[in-house]
């Protein structure tokens, strides 16, 4: 991290909507101000007071417990006042659109909104509409910058750089948000991106994000630095594209015997957004094995979140 | 009243008249169209430098009354269709209810009546209610008056029924549009399938979901030997299939809308809901085909597939928004620009795809200034630039994406049954 320093630009953004609209000098600020806060989370004292009297609102439209419960307590360990709303978002008239939520939030004299929301793109409309900050905790298929963040985080920590490696991200990237904003992180970053999903879940012109598709595994793992391997949501109709969970884990699930044929076996980083499904995307013995750094990245998304959170208030302010 | 409009370059393609000529009209008709006219008006409006055409025609406009009068009402759809320079306007019949049977049709004659500003002419629903289970009655709803039918906005998907449809359209001399959506395919999607969607990660709409219907309705067309007219065509598939169609012989007529030559899917990348449409915005590759479509006259007829939305329905999340925007006002300029002045085809081929054939596939004695016929005259200045700024929009709806857009070629004046309707 020595050029760090030296690199450091102002940031001027009000919003982190995604990291598609983002800047390696910006993404690089981002991970910079996330380990100095990385120190604070192993302190005695937990507690800065960088946004002391700054209040941070999550608007969640979609039950989330993890990413709630870091931005809460990110949001907290930088002295902010935290609301957490919980709602449903709906297409029919009745009930209050998004840009009214957000401008009644607003009038309650708050600082930030994190949202999570079903509707990819929400938090771009819901950031015109607000003079707040908007920080996007993910939505629909679209982005899910924080988590993105907090994975090129643990690999930077975890492999010392991000440029150069080999990264392969497996499992539904058509409908995952996680797959979207690694993509966008990852290749700005200089790393090189594989996806690997079955075919149908391989969406159209992925490869314009330059990134390489393929739909076999083996390939996906043999030259890869690590890998991230997705959730997979048997439950949405969209993922019917694959027959059976079995059938997922026997081609796709990652297993010592799978890891152990990629040419870097022995120091693969192995990640998941969560929660996973063991026996389906991923064996037990890899979840809980030397290559995982799971529980890493759960710790790790608590600083990258005060990094965020710090910044777009220092954004708004500019 | 009699207006002599003097100076101006006529351009009436179905006459074969493009010269600098004077115009008077008499009791609502074109009385004398010559070079140096002298007669007694009882308004001379000088059109020098300008274009006098034919006034234009749209056959594809949603008016949304009766039912959602907050949309639009026949009244401010009139008035965005005159700001236009429209003087006629054909209204889709997905109306709330619909436009399905005599005795609403005759409702909506009625508002018509009282309140157009432009003539209006009425497509009636193909099936009962659009929901594409049981033909309407045509020939009923043809001795109201209506000039088409459609299930605009749906597609009918059973091909027995469409067949029927057809055959029934033909004998009552109706000229049946097709909004060509194959549902099983375009299922939830909200902007075109491809590295857009993917991107944004929104549901995509793939082109087959047009094109395999455009297929089928040709192939159904030509098995009855009726004809068939493709709404809104979007895609560089649609356009070959049209082509090798026409070539074949079959009966068969197609439009576009000024936002299909003139957007892509990339204008989507801000989810703003001013992009969202159906079908929806496309790539390059489709606007070099349609353009291509429209200069080797496959696609005939220039339309806009008017649909005006509220605020409140636009300012949502872009997979909660409703499809569709308003285009009346905005068409001649973004032909202007996207067509003339890019040189894909010229003024007089304009008002053939805007005026001419439209009123022929219509069937109606429109489209030209020969003398004695109705005196419906567009004057309008090519060169014209001005910002087309929300506060300026007639319609009642004010759902664009070309708000404040520089826009070249604008309307001077317009004459409906010999009135001066509107003058900037």
């Amino acid at each position: 991290m020595k050029n760090d320093t030296e690199k450091r630009v102002a940031w001027t953004k009000k919003d982190l909507l995604g990291l598609e609209y983002l800047s390696k000098e910006e993404i690089e600020i981002i991970l910079y101000t996330a380990a100095s806060f990385k120190e604070v989370t192993t302190r005695q004292i937990k507690k800065v007071p960088a946004l002391r009297g700054k209040t941070v609102v999550n608007l969640f439209y979609e039950p989330s417990t993890r990413t709630r419960t870091s931005f809460e307590l990110a949001a907290k360990r930088l002295s902010a006042d935290v609301i957490n709303i919980a709602t449903e978002a709906s297409s029919v008239t009745k009930g209050e659109t998004l840009i009214d939520t957000g401008k009644n939030i607003e009038a309650l004299k708050i600082d930030i909104i994190v949202v999570r929301h079903n509707c990819s793109g929400a938090p771009n409309i819901l950031a015109r509409a607000v003079h707040s900050s908007v920080v996007n905790a993910g939505d629909g298929w679209h982005e899910h910058p924080t988590q993105a963040l907090l994975d090129m985080f643990t690999l930077k920590s975890r492999l010392g750089r991000i440029e150069g490696l080999n990264v392969s991200i497996i499992g539904d990237i058509a409908h995952s948000r996680v797959a979207r904003s690694n993509i966008w992180g990852l290749t700005k970053m200089g790393a090189k991106v594989t996806v690997c999903a079955p075919p149908l879940l391989i969406p159209e012109g992925i490869e314009k994000m330059s990134v390489r598709a393929t739909n076999d595994l083996d390939e996906a793992l043999k030259d890869a630095d690590a890998i991230n391997v997705l959730r997979m949501q048997f439950e949405r109709d969209e993922a019917m594209a694959f027959p059976s969970k079995i059938e997922y884990f026997k081609k796709y699930g990652i297993t010592k015997e799978r890891l152990d044929k990629a040419r870097k076996s022995k120091e693969i980083v192995v990640m998941h957004p969560g929660p996973i499904n063991r026996g389906i995307e991923m064996s037990s013995e890899v979840a809980d094995g030397p290559h995982s750094v799971i529980l890493e990245q759960v710790t790790n998304g608590i600083a990258v979140r005060m990094a965020v959170l710090y910044l777009v208030a220092q954004g708004r302010r500019a | 009243m009699k207006y002599l409009i003097k100076n101006g370059r006529v351009i009436d393609p179905a006459n074969s008249v493009d010269d600098t000529l004077d115009i008077l009209t008499s009791d609502g008709k074109i009385a004398k169209i010559a070079a140096k006219l002298e007669a007694k008006a009882d308004k001379i409006i000088d059109a020098k430098d300008k274009i006098i055409a034919p006034g234009l025609v749209d056959m594809h406009v949603h008016l949304r009354e009766p039912g959602r009068e907050d949309k639009e009402t026949v009244k401010t759809g009139t008035a965005a269709a005159i700001e236009g320079g429209f003087t006629t306007i054909v209204c889709m019949p997905n109306t709330e209810p619909p436009l399905d049977n005599p005795k609403i049709i005759r409702t909506l004659k009625e508002i018509i009546k009282k309140d157009a500003l432009a003539e209006v002419l009425i497509t009636g629903a193909i099936t009962e209610n659009r929901f594409g289970e049981k033909l309407t009655n045509f020939k009923a709803m043809k001795k109201e008056g209506i000039i088409a039918v459609s299930d605009d906005g749906s597609s009918v998907d059973k091909e027995k029924l469409m067949l029927e449809a057809l055959k029934a359209a033909k004998k009552a001399h109706l000229v049946l549009i097709d909004h060509c959506e194959d549902r099983q395919i375009s299922g939830r999607g909200v902007i075109n399938q491809g590295f857009m969607s993917t991107k944004m990660g929104l549901r995509g709409m793939p082109r087959e979901s047009e094109y395999e219907r455009v297929k089928r309705d040709i192939e159904l067309a030509a098995k009855t030997s009726s004809r068939v007219h493709i709404a809104h065509v979007s895609c560089k598939e649609t356009v070959e299939i049209i082509r090798k169609a026409k070539k074949k012989g079959v009966s068969v007529t197609a439009e576009t809308a000024p936002h299909y030559f003139t957007l892509t899917e990339s204008c989507c990348v801000t989810y703003d809901t001013n992009t969202k449409m159906n079908p929806p915005l496309r790539t390059e590759e489709d606007i070099a085909a349609i353009k291509e479509g429209l200069r080797d006259g496959t696609i005939d007829v220039i339309a806009t597939d008017h649909a005006p939305h509220t605020d409140s329905e636009k300012d949502v999340e872009f997979d909660f928004a409703p499809f569709g925007i308003i285009g009346l006002e905005t068409a001649l300029s973004l032909a202007i620009m996207e067509l003339v002045d890019k040189k894909i085809i010229s003024l007089n081929e304009l008002i053939m795809k805007m005026s001419v054939n439209p009123s022929r596939i219509l069937g109606i004695d429109r489209g030209t200034l020969k003398e004695g016929s109705v005196a419906n005259v567009v004057v309008f200045d090519p060169g014209e630039k001005y910002v087309y700024k929300r506060e300026a929009i007639e319609s009642k709806s004010k759902n664009s994406p070309f708000i404040d857009w520089e826009l070249k070629g604008r309307v001077q004046a317009v004459f409906v049954n010999g009135h001066e309707i509107h003058r900037h």
